[in-house]
């Protein structure tokens, strides 16, 4: 590979062709606060009798799928859905914490429609859509009284009305909450949504049910492939669209704060059949979460970032001082985000925090095992605030630290090191949540859309909920309007062949049996990606890493090891399809890290900061979501960008010093 | 440290299963129980000998995946669920006998998994609100006394583990149902459907074949979320008030 590192916007033509641009064409061409209201009327209408002659398929039923699956069966649609996990109530909706933003302006405290629209921009500096933002910030409202209908029981004040906080350093205070389990409560109404539709026979939904290709029939989405992960048959199901509400990708690092089943192979196998991925390196990684403890770990465990309010983060001044916390002293410690980011010290956004911890540990500076920690200290607090104010404003929080690190935090300052958390990035969709496969619509975090570079706090629950609950019944309905699609069946070359390329790939992966495991290969796929396209990514590194999961790639098909049968229960074959797709998605993901040669968000190149050390945009080269089109296996992906156009949010350089 | 674990081994759910038992010689305690069973299975795999077949997703304790009876308890010896228990609850030369959930509502699928779709089909049952996409009022319309609130939520952050009917003598899953009929119940929201949905939902658990409850409290006792045994005392009562009205 040469590298040429003349301009920002050289292309790097061995790895990557450019294509057309693209550009979103569904929203209208009105004033931002008009356009989803402009859209809804446009939208074509379903007759409720024609309804049940339509069908869709939704895949994934976490907030994003459950809500759209209830909404839809409720609207007459014959929804099949399907999850991989026993029941739907346990998609990774399920282990948010934190909370939900609405613009609802409870606390009269200035916010509205327009600032949680602003915020969410600013927040995703400046890599999202206006539209779409704005259409978020729209609809956050009719969540929270959807959820409440349903009796999400949100946490409430003495008076009896809805209780808020502040979330995520904005200025207001938006975030409704569940105590510290807010994507549980939301996702079980959406659960008993689901499952009542389910009793209605509006829904049938499979669980253990894993879908592992599209099937794209004369242009359109007609159906999807699925295994059934408890007998192994490979079964064909036919719709006339296509939901994927499929999740993010974080386990492309193996150690995410994600569940272990989570996954991308929805996605990754619908960008093989023509799904464009839109900006598939923006990921963000949250500075909280309990440090890795040996080389078993199987996964991170977030902690709430509520607790960098009364935290003070520090690590010794000296490097490889691996005195206990209670033997350093006071002038022996460097509290560095209080020293370096003065104004907002340990309340820094996530990247600036997690970018801080991983060069002191870099420096050697590093707590505990293997040095990849640095301490959270509440000794100050405890002694301003009292242990019990502390603990009852972190009880819980303290609790799951000292179960899983059998460490008691009031006595011992905690250890926190950053991990992965969630993708920005996913499949590109346009306004109406479709694809650039026609009838395949992507909702919640399986889709790139509202966040931009950067996702804000609170904010995802929101958008997966906004996708199913409010905008997919609008825009799938305008979609099947034009349906039903002449009915295919399991002989049309289409489904044949996408059946074959299921099965073929079992049988591959089940005839190596080679000499090292899946999880060896998942793990050092996530150890490449951690090192060269996590927290600072630099060219150099990028080039390398694409190298090292090429070879990744050829010594996987070669030497996995995947025991037992397919026609089974058979959780090494489920995960090492799985990683295969992780495999190939490092690899694009490494791609657009090199292309972008700006810092922004969650993406940080070493080459582009500021004197400060702060991450530093490009808006005349880069402004644009970059949307890959599949290359063919060993091909070159091809980059279509979309240019983003700022006409409310004046773009600004953020500064936190 | 070195333990020994038992586990049972099925096939498939005809098979007639077996206690199989390896030997582990370098378990750390900071280890969580699963990632033992992880590291177990890596062994497993190289060895060529199937991987042990058990369930887990968030392995954050909220998901309610998932589930093993270990020496006899389910969820282990703390007051968690399995994936947030740690080696440190154990000591070297132990040994460790784990199954999967015993009840013949739950069969078993493999190894350490069950069906659990009985839990599913409680709540479509009547386990929700009627509450169609768009129709809701404004939320702040109806405010909820504090106290009910706190309550509701209490009795909603049931994780539909099972361990309730695991760890209970009559195979009952009262303490799941009543969870439910007490989180919708305690809700202005709730109280339409309050009779029927108590009348279905029980109904329901008697035909998936869970045994009666007869207030042993095993239940609350193995339950990873503490949910309590008042919440059976509630269901009772709206289970009478019901039926003395007459079916819904
Ligand atoms: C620890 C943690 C805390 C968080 N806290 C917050 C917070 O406080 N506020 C906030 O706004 N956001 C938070 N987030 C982010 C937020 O929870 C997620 O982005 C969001 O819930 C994703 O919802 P989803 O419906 O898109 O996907 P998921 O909930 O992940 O659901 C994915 C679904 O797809 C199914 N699926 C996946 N692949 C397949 C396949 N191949 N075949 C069949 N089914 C498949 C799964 O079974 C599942 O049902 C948090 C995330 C984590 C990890
Ligand atoms: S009541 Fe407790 S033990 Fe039973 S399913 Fe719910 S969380 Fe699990
Ligand atoms: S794996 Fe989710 S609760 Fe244990």
């Amino acid at each position: 590979m040469t590298v040429n590192t003349q301009a920002r916007t050289d292309e790097f033509t061995d790895i990557y062709d450019l294509g057309e641009p693209i550009a979103d064409t569904r929203a209208p061409d009105v004033d931002v606060r008009q356009r989803w209201e402009t859209r809804r009327f446009e939208a074509k209408l379903v007759n409720p009798a024609n309804r049940r002659k339509l069908k869709v398929i939704i895949v994934g039923t976490g907030l994003a799928g459950a809500s759209a699956a209830a909404t839809l069966g409720e609207a007459g649609y014959h929804v099949t859905s399907f999850c991989y996990q026993d029941s739907p109530r346990r998609a990774h909706s399920i282990a948010a914490q934190g909370g939900i933003n609405a613009a609802k302006n409870y606390r009269n405290d200035g916010d509205s429609i327009y600032r949680l629209f602003y915020d969410t921009v600013k927040g995703g500096d400046f890599r999202s859509r206006e539209s779409n933002v704005y259409r978020l910030a729209q609809v956050s409202v009719e969540i929270i009284d959807q959820c409440v209908a349903q009796g999400v029981p949100f946490a409430r004040e003495y008076g009896g009305l809805l209780d808020n906080r502040s979330f995520g350093g904005v200025q207001v205070s938006r975030t409704f909450y569940a105590r510290g389990q807010t994507g549980q409560q939301l996702l079980i109404g959406a659960y008993q949504a689901l499952e009542r539709q389910v009793a209605a026979g509006t829904v049938i939904n499979h669980t253990r049910h894993e879908m592992l290709e599209v099937i794209v029939a004369d242009d359109r989405a007609r159906g999807v492939i699925v295994r059934d992960m408890v007998t192994g048959e490979i079964e064909t199901h036919f719709a006339d669209a296509v939901v994927l509400a499929t999740g993010g990708y974080g386990n492309v690092f193996f150690l995410s704060t994600n569940a272990m089943g989570c996954n991308v192979t929805a996605n990754w196998r619908a960008h093989r059949k023509g799904a464009y991925f839109g900006n598939p390196c923006y990921t963000q990684i949250h500075p909280t979460c309990i440090p890795v403890s040996g080389d078993y770990q199987s996964k991170l465990t977030l902690m709430s970032e509520s607790l960098r309010n009364d935290g003070r983060i520090w690590v010794p001044k000296k490097a490889g001082d691996d005195r206990p916390a209670s033997q350093i002293p006071e002038d022996e410690r460097d509290y560095y985000l209080e020293r370096q980011y003065p104004s907002f010290g340990n309340l820094v956004p996530r990247d600036i925090a997690s970018r801080a911890a991983k060069y002191v540990c870099d420096e050697g500076r590093g707590v505990g095992p293997g040095g990849l920690g640095v301490y959270l200290d509440f000794a100050d607090a405890i002694t301003r605030l009292g242990r019990d104010t502390v603990e009852a404003k972190y009880g819980n929080l303290f609790d799951m630290y000292a179960q899983i690190t059998g460490e008691n935090p009031y006595e011992t300052p905690m250890r926190i090191y950053p991990a992965v958390h969630y993708t920005m990035g996913g499949l590109w969709v346009d306004y109406d949540l479709q694809s650039s496969i026609t009838g395949l619509f992507v909702t919640g975090e399986a889709n790139f859309s509202d966040h931009g570079a950067n996702r804000l706090g609170a904010s995802a629950l929101m958008q997966g909920l906004a996708d199913g609950y409010f905008v997919l019944p609008y825009t799938l309905a305008n979609y099947l309007a034009d349906g039903p699609y002449e009915p295919i069946d399991e002989t049309h070359p289409a489904a044949v062949e996408a059946k074959q390329q299921v099965t073929d790939r079992i049988e591959k992966l089940l005839s190596i049996n080679g000499t090292r495991t899946v999880d060896s290969f998942h793990r050092e796929l996530g150890t490449i990606m951690w090192e060269y396209c996590g927290m600072a990514r630099t060219e150099g590194g990028l080039l390398k890493a694409i190298e090292l999961i090429r070879e990744l790639r050829t010594e996987f098909w070669r030497n996995v090891k995947v025991t037992g049968v397919n026609e089974d229960l058979n959780q090494t074959l489920e995960r090492a399809g799985r990683v295969a797709d992780f495999i190939d998605l490092g690899e694009l993901m490494c791609i657009d890290a090199l292309h972008r040669r700006e810092s922004c968000g969650g993406h940080f190149r070493v080459e582009s900061q500021t004197e400060d050390g702060e991450a530093l945009r490009h808006d005349d080269d880069f402004a644009y979501v970059a949307a890959w089109e599949f290359g063919g296996d060993g091909g070159k992906p091809v980059l279509h960008k979309e240019a983003l156009i700022y006409q409310n949010v004046e773009m600004k350089q953020r500064s936190y010093k | 440290m070195k333990i020994t674990v038992r586990v049972w081994r099925q096939a498939n759910p005809s098979d007639e299963g077996k206690m199989v038992g390896y030997d582990l010689d370098d378990v750390s305690e900071h280890m969580s129980f699963l990632e033992m069973l992880d590291v177990l299975n890596e062994r497993l795999t190289l060895e060529g000998e199937e991987p042990i077949a058990f369930d887990s997703d968030c392995r954050e304790g909220i998901c309610g995946m998932c589930g093993l009876v270990i020496n006899g308890l389910a969820h282990g010896p703390e007051r968690t669920t399995t994936c947030q228990l740690h080696m440190r609850s154990f000591k070297d030369g132990d040994v460790i006998d784990i199954e999967p959930w015993r009840s013949s509502s739950f069969p078993v699928v493999k190894d350490l998994v069950v069906d659990r779709g009985a839990f599913d089909r409680i709540i479509q049952a009547g386990g929700y609100i009627s509450a169609p996409t768009g129709s809701a009022p404004e939320a702040n319309n109806l405010p909820v006394p504090k106290e009910n609130a706190d309550h509701a939520f209490e009795a909603a952050t049931c994780i539909g583990c099972g361990a309730c009917v695991a760890a209970c003598p009559n195979g009952s899953a009262m303490l799941f149902t009543a969870a439910k009929i007490t989180h919708l119940g305690l809700l202005p929201q709730g109280q339409p459907e309050r009779a029927s949905r108590v009348l279905g939902m029980v109904e329901q658990h008697d035909h998936e074949g869970f045994g009666n409850c007869t207030n042993i409290g095993e239940c609350t006792a193995a339950c990873p979320k503490g949910i309590p045994l008042d919440t059976i005392s509630r269901l009772n009562r709206d289970l009478l008030g019901a039926l003395a009205k007459g079916k819904a």
